[in-house]
């Protein structure tokens, strides 16, 4: 297997692109990176997720999201939550990284990158409304688990980063 | 079952269930809205860690076990935390204090752990390693700003860390389930953990400016179930729907 690439039959595609993140919506569950496998076996298909967070509490909706897509296109569904491999900011599409910018919330940096933006307060990160660099972390932990919360010196906006996570 | 592997996983389990339940405490009572977001935020990772454990130690036990029962269920005997995250919040240096020395311990356990001979709990391991990064940043950094700000803050962390500090060592107690984990090649090696955690902690008391505390280490049984007067408050809140509604459901 190899570490990254989730297995999805191409058919089944379609109706995951209709489920989204209930917590960031513009994000499907494509390209939030969390469905690792989709296997069908007639109109029986296995489905595995991978939590972002371990405590994420969106987790519980996804799956539900998930089934109910599956079932109103005739399927029914087994889903497995798994833990390993684990998920990483990596696996979030560049589609969904254009989305999440566009929603104003700045996309992960590198990892070194968002190590200096979060320990050492580089201006690295760029603010998602007027795209200055000249941003300040307000907190470490913002609205969910999975973000950190900046604002923009120049414009004054407050903004959302996803946290890099390896 | 294996009796073992279940109460190692109790133990794992426990203390973040405690410390978690303390951190909640603090919902709404943060000392400005971003530390209380983080401190509930780190509260939230170690629930998530816990069930993911407490899911595993179901399966290990069988039966109609399952998450929520072992979280609700079981009586202060049977809950296998040390006594350092049953200590009250106090104020936001004792909130620190407990949360940096728990947070070092707590790394370096999951970085032995992910080597573990039981795929299940290298992978919970790995996954909670991620969080725990940004515990340990977090009170760190707070540690450090506190013992560098005023006066009143300086002293308020000095005495945090002379209470919890104490308390550290019980972690490393090493008792018979951990024992044989660690000889199974499924726990991790205590003592290995133990020099590096006070090495970690000690230096960065230095660089903060803290006296390393000189307390001898206080003798406590948590890991055999044996809590301070703390923990009947703490399970009577933690545990109080399922109680009062036996087998409710949300």
């Amino acid at each position: 297997m190899v570490i990254g690439k989730p297995h999805i039959e191409e058919k089944f595609r379609s109706i995951l692109e209709k489920v989204s993140d209930p917590e960031i919506p513009v994000l499907t569950v494509l390209d939030l990176g969390v469905v690792r496998e989709v296997i069908a076996t007639g109109k029986k298909v296995d489905i595995k997720i991978t939590p972002t967070y371990s405590g994420c509490p969106a987790m519980d909706t996804i799956a539900a999201d998930i089934a109910m897509a599956f079932e109103a296109a005739g399927y029914t569904t087994n889903i497995e939550l798994i833990l390993a491999p684990a998920w990483t900011t990596d696996w979030i599409s560049s589609e969904g990284r254009s989305k999440l910018e566009a929603y104003g919330v700045a996309a992960p940096l590198s990892e070194s990158q968002d190590k200096r933006a979060l320990l050492d307060g580089e201006r690295v990160l760029k603010c998602t409304l007027c795209g200055s660099t000249n941003t300040k972390m307000i907190s470490q932990f913002g609205s969910t688990a999975c973000k950190a919360l900046f604002q923009c010196q120049d414009c004054l906006e407050p903004f959302d980063y996803f946290k890099c996570l390896k | 079952m294996d009796v073992s592997l279940y109460k190692y996983l109790l133990m794992l389990g426990d203390n973040s269930m405690i410390l978690g339940h303390r951190l909640s405490e603090l919902c709404g009572h943060g000392p400005n809205l971003e530390t209380d977001i983080a401190l509930t935020n780190i509260s939230l990772d170690l629930f998530g860690q816990v069930r993911s454990l407490f899911q595993y130690a179901a399966k290990v036990k069988g039966g109609s076990a399952t998450e929520d029962t072992i979280a609700f269920s079981r009586t202060e005997r049977e809950i296998l935390n040390v006594i350092l995250v049953e200590q009250p919040n106090e104020d936001f240096a004792h909130v620190v204090g407990r949360q940096y020395l728990y947070d070092i311990y707590h790394f370096l356990l999951l970085e032995a752990l992910v080597g573990s001979k039981d795929e299940t709990i290298a992978a919970i391991a790995n996954k909670s390693l991620k969080e725990v990064k940004y515990h340990k940043r977090f009170s760190g950094e707070w540690l450090k700003r506190l013992a560098g700000g005023t006066d009143e803050s300086q002293q308020r962390m000095q005495a945090a860390i002379d209470h919890m500090y104490p308390f550290l060592d019980e972690l490393f107690h090493v008792t018979e389930v951990e024992e044989e984990m660690r000889a199974q090649g499924v726990g991790a090696d205590l003592s290995v953990i133990k020099a590096e955690c006070y090495a970690i902690i000690d230096d960065h008391f230095r660089i903060a400016g803290l006296q390393v505390p000189e307390h001898p280490p206080r003798v406590s049984k948590g890991k055999y179930g044996i809590h301070t007067e703390k923990m009947g408050f703490i399970l009577s809140e933690l545990q109080f729907m399922q109680r009062s509604y036996p087998n409710m459901q949300w």
